[in-house]
């Protein structure tokens, strides 16, 4: 096995066009697991550690431009205005020594079913910026999760950063598991309304083969806050409406029955997960908040 | 490979290090110190928590080469550590060498008072969040130290001990520093 460690972006990106096998590293929070338990060995690692500009976000127009090796921990103190579903989701990842280490990039490229900031990114419109020598490219994270553990980038791709959309109205991410702390999602729920566009985008982890928005339930919602001029009125969301959201995000979902939780359960707990994160959102939009983060996990 | 970095102040080298090994194989076989303990290395338990560049992390998720030229602190530099933000420095003056080595950290001397150590093996961990937590929230509420301790596993003590002590070496850090500040 090889250590490379790069000190410039350039030198990272000729490193993994030379040595496509070597696998990336930041907070290793992930790859050191596998090559702890031997489940991974690869031909080198591609330590990301020491290139400045990773670790930095900044805002371009309507977006944040979140460089892939930042830390939970600053997502949560730096960007809580800006994305504050994201900020909730990197709350709950793990422990403070975790999330002191783990990326939202790292996120991405393990690209676990069950990563909290999947359904948060969803929700909020986001785009992957993967680059490589031969250039960069921006992957809409819709297309960005291809399959268990799998994502869209070539074999000499790094990700340099994520361009998630700023939040112009209140978001929520909810997470079920047996504690608040070190869990990972038996399922999670994202939301985030768009007042600027009238609507609502919404999305599930861990309760499909891949992270994914719930399009159908999307449509209903948006339809029917249209319908009744809620956007306009602000007035109390009907219950039949918050219901029938649920039913269709639970719809939406694919679970498997495993170690965490069963595939009934999850498919339930996403639709208790979508109602609620609907309430909490439009009390918040309803009391004039611009965005909300504040409110704790269901 | 080769390692250089700062392990509780001194420079240390290790040698013939496997490119896929943690931080913590490199402390605790390699530098001799085996303060920081090894149970789960999927950073579920935080036996192994140390500080990288004042950050607490799981050395076991660390890979050794990520901490070339870094500053590592372990529970085993606690007390110097604590002797330093004390402003202590009568020692360093005489060329860095302590005759004895320095008492115990507030937190450390604080589980012992409060009963927060059982079989001992979470403690490491334990005094090294603690520590932190102490130094960034000098009051900490019982949330805080609640979250900062989330990443520790203990299976004997039920934790309640475990949040006195930390209550209490937090009262006793800040005692000195308000008595300082009312004299003024």
């Amino acid at each position: 096995m090889d250590f490379l460690r790069p000190t410039t972006w350039e030198e990272a990106l000729a490193a993994k066009a030379q040595l496509p096998g070597a696998v990336p590293i930041a907070g290793g929070t992930d790859v050191m697991v596998e090559i702890n338990f031997a489940q991974r060995r690869p031909e080198a690692l591609l330590d990301l550690g020491r290139i400045a500009e990773l670790t930095t976000w900044e805002r371009d127009g309507e977006t944040v431009r979140l460089g892939a090796a930042v830390p939970y921990t600053r997502v949560m103190s730096e960007l809580r205005r800006e994305l504050p579903g994201l900020a909730l989701a990197a709350h709950t990842v793990g422990s403070p020594q975790i999330r002191n280490r783990g990326t939202v990039g790292g996120n991405l490229g393990a690209a676990s079913p069950a990563g909290d900031c999947h359904p948060a990114l969803l929700a909020a419109g986001a785009e992957v910026e993967a680059a490589s020598v031969r250039g960069t490219r921006r992957i809409p994270v819709e297309e960005f999760y291809t399959g268990v553990k799998r994502n869209a980038l070539a074999p000499d791709e790094l990700i340099r950063a994520v361009r998630v959309r700023t939040a112009t109205g209140p978001q929520q991410f909810s997470k079920v598991g047996t504690r608040n702390a070190m869990v990972i999602a038996v399922c999670a729920f994202g939301l985030a309304l768009h007042p600027d566009t009238r609507t609502v985008r919404a999305a599930i982890g861990s309760a499909a083969p891949t992270p994914l928005r719930v399009g159908a339930a999307e449509e209903f919602l948006d339809s029917a806050l249209a319908e009744a001029g809620l956007w306009e009125s602000r007035a109390v969301v009907p219950p039949s409406v918050a219901r029938r959201f649920a039913e269709l995000a639970a719809a939406a979902c694919s679970p498997i029955d495993d170690v965490r939780g069963t595939a009934a359960y999850r498919r339930h707990a996403v639709s208790v997960m979508a109602r609620r994160t609907l309430l909490w959102t439009w009390e918040s939009y309803r009391g004039g908040d611009r965005t909300e983060g504040g409110t704790p996990c269901a | 490979m080769r390692v250089n970095l700062t392990v509780n102040g001194r420079p240390q080298q290790a040698d013939d290090v496997w490119e896929g090994e943690s931080l913590l194989y490199v402390l605790r076989e390699r530098l001799g110190l085996p303060g920081s303990k090894n149970a789960c290395e999927q950073g579920e338990c935080g036996s192994c928590t140390v500080r990288l560049d004042d950050v607490p992390v799981c050395a076991c998720l660390v890979a050794a080469g990520q901490a070339e030229g870094r500053q590592v602190v372990t529970v085993e530099g606690l007390a110097d550590l604590a002797h330093e933000r004390a402003g202590s420095p009568a020692e360093e003056a005489a060329g860095g060498h302590r005759a004895e080595p320095a008492p115990l950290s507030p937190v450390q001397q604080a589980f012992i008072d409060a009963g927060a150590v059982q079989c001992g093996f979470c403690t490491p961990g334990l005094l090294v969040a603690a520590d932190e937590l102490i130094e960034r929230v000098p009051r900490p509420g019982d949330a805080d130290i609640r979250e900062a301790l989330s990443g520790n596993l203990c299976r004997c003590t039920g934790y309640e001990k475990i949040l006195d002590a930390v209550r209490l070496a937090a009262a006793r850090t800040a005692e000195p520093a308000a008595a300082a500040g009312a004299g003024e």
